[in-house]
């Protein structure tokens, strides 16, 4: 048995530790209430592009002039794998699921014969990319300075992203990040983003004839780079609200159990104690009646 | 009958409500959408978006920078890029 200086040590780390879990939990707490908010005051924009862009997407016919943002390249055979992710630790599975989701796609990809490469946004995605994937990281974006993500930021990695398409660097693009459904659930969300996906069944072609200022060109290649930031704007909001949202989680579990350990250890402190003089009573006590 | 208007931005959903009639500030001049209008796609520029919740009544104005507006059989949707406060 450990010895009661041990015991008395043990605790007092396992207290230091269940302070600063304590302490992240309520960090995390209190910006959790903003990004949820930030993250949910985006939704309907994000949304409504999104079924403008599909309508719009469903009635232009493609030819060799449409923008490769809605067209594609015509090619799908390099994948670009664009993962969203965290920059700190302490939120417990959420980049991990974000990481395995992407690596399943990755993984079903590579088994097609197709070239995969990643686009890192955040620290967290690095080491796991890298040690399975060594030469396929093409970029990563720091966001390790920006505290609340703003639209500015998506801008310049869907910016980096074009660059990137005009070059013919890929074909195909895809999307990770975690959304974020409440404090306890945060879904891990495949999304491909360029080119811009066409529901199969274009119904809406014949409906209306709907009319387009200045014309169908002009609004498209001015509407398909502010979705592809948006569709980012969006994942980089969700990202943080769920990271607050699964750190919150995450932390509380800690604490819980150090407390429990805590409890635990403190009782066999006790019973070592009382045994010590137990102990030493019964030598004096039978040293007294030797006498 | 009344208009179905939404105006929204990145950050947020700023209106989403009747009203009679909505100028929208299009990219070839300015729109009043009323409603039943036709389906129309259109960038807008920067301008006033002016709202008139009643027949007659005052107009509301938005400032708004850029972005685009949509009108289909449900609507009036404004996609803004920024709507300028003024306070």
């Amino acid at each position: 048995m450990a010895s009661l200086k041990e015991l008395k040590d043990r605790i007092g780390s396992v207290k230091s530790t269940q302070k600063i879990t304590k302490a992240k939990q309520m960090v995390a707490a209190a910006k959790l209430r903003k990004a949820q908010e930030a993250a949910e005051a985006a939704r309907p924009y994000a949304e409504r592009l999104e079924s403008v862009m599909t309508s719009l997407a469903s009635k232009v016919s493609i030819n060799s002039d449409t923008p490769k943002l809605l067209a594609g390249t015509g090619k799908t055979q390099r994948h670009l794998m664009v993962v969203a992710t965290s920059d700190r630790g302490l939120c417990g599975a959420f980049n991990t699921n974000i990481v395995k989701e992407a690596r399943e796609k990755a993984d079903a990809l590579i088994a097609e014969g197709k070239d995969v490469t990643f686009y890192l946004i955040g620290k967290k995605a690095k080491p796991v990319v890298k040690r399975f994937y060594a030469d396929a990281i093409d970029h990563h974006y720091d966001t390790s300075d920006i505290k609340n993500p703003h639209y500015d930021d998506a801008k310049a990695i869907s910016e980096e992203l074009v660059a990137r398409l005009e070059d013919d660097k890929f074909d195909v693009a895809w999307l990770f990040y975690s959304k974020f459904k409440s404090a306890l659930v945060q879904e891990p969300q495949t999304q491909q983003i360029i080119p811009v996906p066409v529901p199969e069944e274009a119904e809406a072609g014949s409906k209306a004839a709907v009319e387009y200022e200045p014309d169908e060109e002009e609004i498209l290649s001015e509407l398909l780079p502010r979705n592809l930031s948006i569709q980012i704007f969006r994942a980089l909001l969700e990202n943080a609200a769920s990271e607050q949202g699964a750190s919150m989680t995450a932390m509380d579990n800690a604490t819980r159990n150090a407390g429990e350990l805590i409890d635990k250890l403190t009782i066999e402190y006790n019973r070592s104690r009382q045994a010590a003089i137990t102990t030493e009573l019964v030598e004096i006590i039978s040293g007294a009646e030797a006498l | 009958m009344a208009l179905n208007f939404e105006l929204v931005t990145p950050e947020k959903l700023l209106r989403s409500e009747e009203v009679h009639m909505v100028v929208v500030p299009g990219t070839e001049g300015d729109m009043g959408i009323f409603a039943r209008h036709a389906p129309v796609m259109t960038t807008i520029r920067d301008g006033n978006i002016s709202i008139y919740k009643t027949a007659g009544g005052e107009a509301e104005t938005i400032k708004v920078e850029g972005g685009f507006a949509e009108v289909n059989s449900k609507g009036l949707t404004i996609l803004a890029e920024k709507v300028v406060e003024e306070d």
